[in-house]
């Protein structure tokens, strides 16, 4: 978290960021006109499942799994996510006690 | 703003609207504060907090910016980064390819505000006979748009007077992404591409390491979609 970016890389990172989120909208209405070809449907009903799988592990790409805690603080505040979750399914609630436990665990329990 | 209507009809709409958006306004406050709060810990006051939630307006790439923010600069890489985030807003978009056709001059507005809530209840709600569609669906994206950035200042406007600390607060991206992929298990034919998504991407964890996942694991995880489209479809 040292990093910190000056103005101009600030602001082109978020054009950056702004272009590719809007790229992603505007995608499809500028490329179809009329039905998508089935290869398209297909990939637009199996990628937001898997890019959730892949954006799971992107978050937790940097966590170390050979040193201790060996991502204890990571597995049980996802655990409790997906309880909470299970239990509830209220979104909010599942992001909030997850994170709450995770504060607790790296400031507290595992400092 | 520009008049897109007369006044009575517009009060009709935003009427008709609101209500339908009360349970985004808790949910993007909520996490607009969250958002604002950890970018003005990474040193980024209200003014950039809004200017980000208008002009990016989605929750999970703002989120995963903060850290591209507050990394070595790598602009190609954020894009990417946000084009992978977001591709869920393209199964958004072909499904309202019909819908946002003939929406006159708000349609541009329409498709930029397109978010997974505002897909949610434009997908699941029509008007009443008083209200046009395109007024609906402009008003509703509107408000839930308003909602968003007005939770992020509040949040980047709280971050500076309040200070705990925040260590472990970014795990709430993770939390949202594992909620996600949780909502995406409950439909069956959804399970399979998801445990794809996960087990390619700790492949390319594991052979590319930490720096250099984002892009193989793109590619791998959507050749495996399409050399398995014979088995997912079924």
């Amino acid at each position: 978290m040292a990093v910190r970016l000056n103005a101009v890389q600030t602001v082109l990172t978020i054009a950056a960021l702004a272009a590719g989120t809007q790229l992603t909208r505007w995608l499809p209405f500028w490329v179809f006109r009329k039905d998508p070809p089935a290869v398209v449907t297909y990939l637009s009903h199996v990628l937001p499942a898997a890019s959730m799988g892949l954006l799971v592990i992107y978050c937790l790409r940097s966590v170390a799994w050979t040193a201790a805690p060996h991502g204890a603080p990571e597995l049980l505040a996802i655990a409790a996510v997906a309880a909470l979750h299970w239990w509830k399914g209220n979104v909010l609630l599942s992001i909030a006690g997850g994170t709450a436990l995770y504060m607790l665990l790296v400031q507290v329990v595992f400092a | 703003m520009e008049l897109i209507e007369p006044a009575g009809q517009r009060r009709h709409a935003i009427r008709a609207a609101f209500p339908a958006t009360i349970p985004v306004m808790t949910g993007y406050v909520c996490l607009g504060i969250a958002y604002g709060f950890l970018m003005s810990n990474a040193g980024y006051g209200p003014l950039w907090v809004a200017a980000v939630s208008m002009i990016v307006y989605s929750g999970s790439i703002q989120f995963v910016g903060i850290g591209l923010l507050t990394a070595p600069f790598a602009p190609v890489q954020a894009g990417l980064i946000a084009v992978m985030v977001g591709a869920r807003h393209m199964f958004y978009a072909l499904s309202f390819l019909d819908k946002y056709r003939d929406m006159g001059r708000v349609r541009p507005l329409l498709i930029c505000m397109l978010t997974d809530e505002t897909f949610s209840i434009l997908s699941a709600l029509t008007p009443p006979p008083s209200v046009s569609e395109r007024d609906f669906c402009f008003w509703v994206s509107l408000l839930d748009y308003s909602y968003w950035t007005i939770g992020g200042v509040l949040g980047a406007a709280l971050g500076e007077v309040l200070t705990f600390n925040t260590t472990g607060m970014d795990f709430a991206l993770t939390a949202l992404f594992v909620v996600l992929f949780l909502e995406q298990w409950k439909k069956k034919e959804n399970r399979l591409p998801g445990l794809i998504g996960l087990g390619c991407t700790l492949v390319c964890l594991a052979v590319f390491g930490a720096d250099n996942l984002v892009i193989p694991a793109m590619i791998l995880v959507t050749a495996v979609l399409l050399g398995g489209r014979k088995w997912l479809c079924g």
